[in-house]
């Protein structure tokens, strides 16, 4: 038995639907046998993985609260990859990104104005946006491969936050815990409904994904980012820079991660401590393939991983596997969207028997 | 003192070596993998279990090798069958592998792991100073060394190996020629993955005889970064890997005197170190284009 690939004359419309969906019927039915491995009962544990965990209204504040982080940073990946640059750092811009939000709250908590959170979340844009400049700048003046700068830079900004929050931003009447004071009020994201915990991270996130979905369908930039993403040569003839490509796409994205940072760390957490992301950066990844690499179908799929996470924790109680099964799930997700992707562009052929006696025939 | 520290660099070495030559093989053939990390913790987690079901290291060690290069097909299926993004799906095989080592594991964490024990080789371990060093190590150590020789005269001196740089550089050509590609990439993608499967099975027999969660720390993409840093030729992979794990040890003696330099800084030497080491290499372009395989991480269709 074989596979063989037949390109398509032009890239299956039916297909780009279908593909993302497959993918996740896929990913249940394996979740369905790793479970019966488990030896859990499947049918009882996939609706208690992805069915219980929306039946409450404060777990749907919870999964928007997890698709804001995966949105946001998924819809700048999508540019950056779509441009053929591979920022795979946005774990660690996310995190200079609440370090970088939260010097105004933690410094000089006694300034009390409206302005402190707006300010708060320039800064937090900001120092993700210069944080993912480290790479751009590397890439762009010494050739360096943006993929393992942006990861290890990952690794540099966990330990920076470690440091701070055990060092001189501990909070000195916190019992040695390592974490900083707790924000003033006026430096919370509030609530977006008296129902629950929900803040206006998911508000940016929408917003973020309309605005680079107008931009990638309706402005020059957007045009620029995918000729340039497909062949740098074609982009160099139309005018087009794939240096200031490299800087944009790797700043903005980077811009949004440190936009989440600081909004998770203002809206849900409200201090900073050692670990504050359940590896957000990396299931943005998965987010933006299995939105297809477009803004508005990140939306659709940071609600779907968002739920991976929730259900993970409800799935820990209520029928006692480990929350370990999430990334499970995560990882075999982003395969099968990898892999159903293929149908898009090819034909794919399952021949039986063997190559030889096909070609005797013939 | 100074022996115990070059000691434990040698066994920090020996796994990013053994990884690093792995992927070199595999980014000659013209694949690019960046699944080492996730291929690397599979490995330790199977070595774990094998080591712990059977009481037998050398079992757990051939678990390692076995998972690495299973986990590495899954990678090879996708990349080179259906074709689809190196970058993408290797990043994906690192996601899988730290999800599904950890669910694997969860039985494992905090049991006393099994250590591979020490070939001592009679006479030329009796050397002062370098016998210790040298002929007193596991096998793995071992197979490090007999992997760096090994590739080296596989791609410069044997004919196979000839092949597969052809097929790294232009697969149209060596497709042209007769050359199977993707059974080649096939293989070289395994040998990739067995390796880096050995690396982690280094990890959870040798260097920290235990299963922790994430317990390969980056070290898989360190050796991505190895393996640039060598312009792809296997003797410097050896030197480049023993600067790293000189690095990595280092700074945790240095930890461990406290020069008043934080810890957390300390730790992100290695980190540091490999970017730093990526500006040095790559800075100049027209070198790295004559070293990196031309044909690396672009995707192959046989016309037919």
């Amino acid at each position: 038995m074989r596979i063989e690939l037949q390109r398509r004359p032009a890239a299956s419309g039916v297909f780009s639907l279908v593909s993302p969906l497959l993918a996740l019927v896929l990913t249940l039915i394996f979740g369905a046998i790793m479970f019966r491995l488990l030896g859990k009962d499947p049918g009882h544990a996939l609706y208690s993985f992805f069915v219980e965990p929306l039946l409450e209204v404060w777990s749907l504040h919870e999964l928007a609260i997890k698709a804001g982080p995966l949105i946001l940073i998924a819809v700048g990946l999508s540019v950056c990859y779509r441009s053929n640059n591979w920022n795979i750092g946005a774990e660690g811009q996310f995190t200079i990104g609440a370090i970088t939000g939260s010097i105004l709250p933690i410094l000089v908590p006694q300034w009390h104005s409206v302005l402190v959170l707006p300010l708060m979340l320039v800064m937090g844009a900001a120092g993700g946006a210069l944080f993912a400049g480290i790479p751009a700048l590397l890439k762009t003046r010494f050739n360096t491969n943006e993929i393992l700068v942006s990861l290890m830079l990952v690794y540099i900004a966990q330990l920076f936050l470690d440091w701070l929050v055990r060092g001189p931003w501990r909070d000195p009447k916190g019992f040695n815990f390592p974490q900083s004071i707790s924000f003033a009020p006026e430096a919370v994201l509030p609530p977006l409904l008296d129902s629950g915990r929900a803040h206006a991270s998911i508000l940016f996130a929408l917003l973020a994904a309309v605005l680079v979905w107008f931009m990638m369908r309706f402005m020059l930039k957007g045009f620029e980012v995918t000729v340039l993403g497909r062949s740098e040569r074609a982009g160099r003839f139309a005018g087009f820079s794939a240096r200031r490509m490299v800087w944009f796409s790797m700043m903005l994205s980077g811009a949004f991660a440190g936009l989440a940072g600081i909004s998770e760390v203002s809206g849900s957490i409200g201090h900073l401590q050692p670990s504050i992301s359940p590896g957000y950066g990396f299931t943005a990844i998965i987010v933006a393939f299995l939105g297809r690499l477009n803004p508005l179908g990140a939306i659709a799929s940071g609600f779907v991983l968002a739920l991976t996470y929730l259900g993970g924790e409800a799935a820990q109680l209520s029928i006692g596997v480990s929350d370990k099964v999430t990334r499970v799930f995560q990882g075999l997700l982003l395969f099968f969207v990898l892999s159903c992707d293929t149908l898009i562009l090819y034909r794919v052929r399952i021949i039986f028997g063997s190559g030889r006696a096909r070609e005797a025939k013939s | 003192m100074i022996e115990a520290i070059l000691l434990t660099i040698i066994t920090a070495a020996t796994p990013l070596v053994i990884a690093a030559m792995g992927e070199l093989v595999t980014e000659r053939a013209g694949v690019l993998n960046l699944g080492v990390e996730g291929m690397m913790i599979m490995g330790a987690v199977c070595a774990f279990a094998g080591a712990q079901l059977t009481g037998l290291p050398l079992v757990g060690l051939v678990a390692g090798i076995v998972g690495g290069a299973l986990f590495s097909l899954l990678f090879g299926f996708l990349t080179l069958t259906l074709v689809t993004n190196q970058v993408a799906t290797g990043l994906a095989l690192t996601l899988l592998g730290l999800g599904l080592s950890g669910q694997l594991g969860e039985a494992f964490v905090g049991i006393p792991g099994v250590k591979l024990a020490p070939i001592v080789i009679p006479v030329l371990s009796d050397i002062p100073v370098v016998g210790p060093l040298l002929f007193r190590q596991d096998i793995t150590f071992y197979l490090s060394i007999a992997l760096v020789i090994g590739v080296n005269w596989f791609l410069f001196r044997s004919r196979t190996g000839l092949k597969l740089r052809a097929i790294g550089d232009n697969h149209g050509s060596a497709h042209a020629l007769g050359i199977s590609v993707i059974r080649t990439r096939y293989l070289a993608v395994m040998f990739g993955g067995a390796c880096a499967g050995l690396a982690g099975a280094q990890l959870s027999l040798v260097y920290t005889p235990q299963w922790v969660e994430n317990m390969s720390a980056g070290r898989g993409w360190i050796a991505l970064a190895l393996v640039v840093f060598a312009s792809w030729r296997p003797w410097r992979v050896l030197a480049g890997g023993y600067i790293f794990g000189a690095v990595g040890i280092l700074q945790l003696h240095a930890q461990a005197f406290g020069i008043g330099v934080p810890s957390q800084f300390l730790s992100m030497l290695p980190y540091a170190v490999t970017i730093v080491v990526l500006i040095i290499i790559s800075h100049n372009r027209r070198t790295t284009l004559i070293n990196t395989p031309a044909c690396l991480g672009k995707p192959f269709v046989p016309d037919r």
